[in-house]
């Protein structure tokens, strides 16, 4: 991480919203729903504002602050001043396992500070709630946002509550409990504590970053795609593959593409885009097969936690967005996704979680099924690091038994 | 008796009560009566066909009625019917 501090010059000020649903306005604040409609906000942006070009951008440090003025802020951040511009990874090895022209791995499991995407989120969010003067902040979450909040607010020095499910893998429970925020375990599924989360926000006015400040959270997530367009030197790829949870990356990165070609920063089409799921919880991707406009909701069972949501809220969105861009989805197996894991360790030397483990298994699919071409260049989002979710890949890596330290010892191996 | 529970989103709608007791045998009996009381909140609840909305979730106790037969799913005098928008993944 090379990014320079950005000193505040102006103060920070969040934008104000408006209803995805019914286009009503409202002011900028810690609110998700809209009172008409309950319909979910989104910030509203001044399409009169000045935007840099390439050059001006590309003179700003390294961060996902670099493309503030897509950000739903106006003055200068103060929080999570660090957070993205993560590497865009050439994996030759993957392409040809893949059998496409070229792949590249988007890694944010290598993110600061917290090993996911979602430090880029819970950047955004976090400045949201100095505009607010929220002095708590918190989430629900299976694992990463858990990290990544309580990460940043130690950085910050922000009380953080943070509510996850029991059975959480324990390096994310680790990951999270050594930042030092309050950790309440909830017995249930993602789905719950999330429902609980909204009854939390709503009744105590902390800021939860994925349900009260969700409209300026989620935003965040378009830097992703800020990053692939620019560390392709100003281009678009043909094909981008997400995992989807509540289908939120999928529907910010479409957006992030689209306000870049608005902006003629790139030229061109918006990528196609391919969702992927585990096959134990895959709503989204049984829409987009489907091709109705109902989200069937699911209780997940599968390894792949971090995207066990079986009622995605971006669901329905992120299934149009999916068929609109000439993309498709895809739903693996809880051994697809370890094969996964594993052919993205072995070919790109990326050790990624069991959501990464959906994505290049969901790629694979989709290659052997025509809708990866061998012409595509395809990124892979690979979101979060496999050093969280070990225990998913421990039974099927060999350990070896151990040797004498002698070299006809290993001699014998060599020879065996 | 059954109750209702709104977020505060709706509550202007209640004259402020979050809570609100409701009488019926189905989850749709009991949102038909506490709308008979506060027709504002009607077209909050259901769209104008009488579905549910995509971005609204509605809770019996701790189960998305979805799963267990939507607005017929019966209703016992202990249970708590709770409106819930939809919130973000993590």
């Amino acid at each position: 991480m090379s990014a320079t501090l950005v000193r505040p010059s102006q103060a920070l000020t969040a934008l104000p919203l408006e209803c995805a649903s019914c286009g009503r306005p409202h002011d900028a604040g810690p609110s998700h729903v809209c009172p008409e409609c309950l319909g979910p906000l989104e910030p509203k942006y001044d399409v009169d504002r000045h935007l840099p070009d390439r050059a001006e951008i590309a003179a700003r440090p390294r961060s996902l602050w670099r493309y503030r003025e897509w950000l739903p802020f106006t003055g200068r951040p103060v929080r999570c001043l660090n957070a993205g511009w993560t590497p865009l990874i050439d994996a030759p090895r993957l392409a040809s396992a893949l059998g496409v022209s070229r792949c590249l791995v988007k890694h944010d499991a290598g993110s600061f500070p917290s090993l996911s995407f979602k430090d880029r989120v819970v950047a955004s969010a976090l400045n949201a709630a100095h505009a607010f003067g929220l002095p708590v902040v918190g989430c629900a979450s299976p694992g990463n946002l858990a990290n990544a909040v309580a990460a940043a607010a130690a950085r910050e020095g922000l009380e953080a509550w943070i509510f996850i499910p029991h059975d959480l893998e324990p390096a994310k429970v680790a990951a999270t409990a050594i930042f030092g925020p309050r950790l309440v375990r909830v017995r249930g599924t993602y789905d719950d504590v999330n429902r609980l989360c909204a009854q939390v926000a709503d009744r105590f006015g902390w800021g939860i970053v994925n349900v009260n400040l969700r409209a300026y959270y989620g935003e965040g997530s378009k830097t992703a795609a800020f990053e692939i367009a620019e560390q392709l030197g100003w281009r678009l790829p043909d094909a981008v593959v997400a995992p989807m949870a509540g289908g939120s990356l999928l529907t910010k990165l479409a957006k992030g593409f689209g306000e870049f070609l608005d902006a003629r920063l790139v030229n061109g089409v918006s990528p196609r885009l391919y969702g992927a799921q585990a096959e134990g919880c895959a709503p989204i991707v049984r829409l987009v097969e489907r091709g109705d406009d109902t989200l069937i909701p699911e209780k997940p069972n599968t390894i792949a936690k971090s995207l066990a949501i079986g009622n995605p809220a971006d669901g329905r969105s992120a299934a149009r967005l999916i068929r609109s861009s000439g993309g498709w989805a895809a739903a693996v197996s809880d051994a697809e996704i370890v094969e996964g894991i594993r052919l993205l360790a072995e070919t790109t030397g990326i050790f990624g979680e069991t959501a990464a483990g959906v994505t290049v298994a969901a790629a694979r699919a989709l290659a052997r099924n025509g809708k990866l071409t061998a012409d595509d260049e395809v990124v892979l989002c690979i979101t979060g690091n496999g050093l969280k979710t070990t225990d998913a890949v421990s039974g099927s890596i060999d350990i070896p038994e151990p040797i004498a330290p002698r070299l006809s010892e290993v001699s014998a191996l060599i020879q065996a | 008796m059954p109750v209702l529970s709104l977020p505060s989103v709706l509550t202007p709608l209640t004259g402020g009560q979050h809570t609100i007791p409701a009488t019926g045998t189905t989850v749709g009996e009991a949102l038909d009566d506490v709308v008979r009381r506060f027709p504002a909140l009607s077209p909050r609840l259901r769209d104008e066909h009488g579905a549910p909305y995509p971005f609204v979730t509605i809770y019996l106790n701790d189960e998305d009625i979805r799963f267990i037969g939507g607005f017929e799913a019966a209703l016992q005098s202990s249970d708590e019917l709770s409106v819930v928008p939809a919130v973000a993944g993590g």
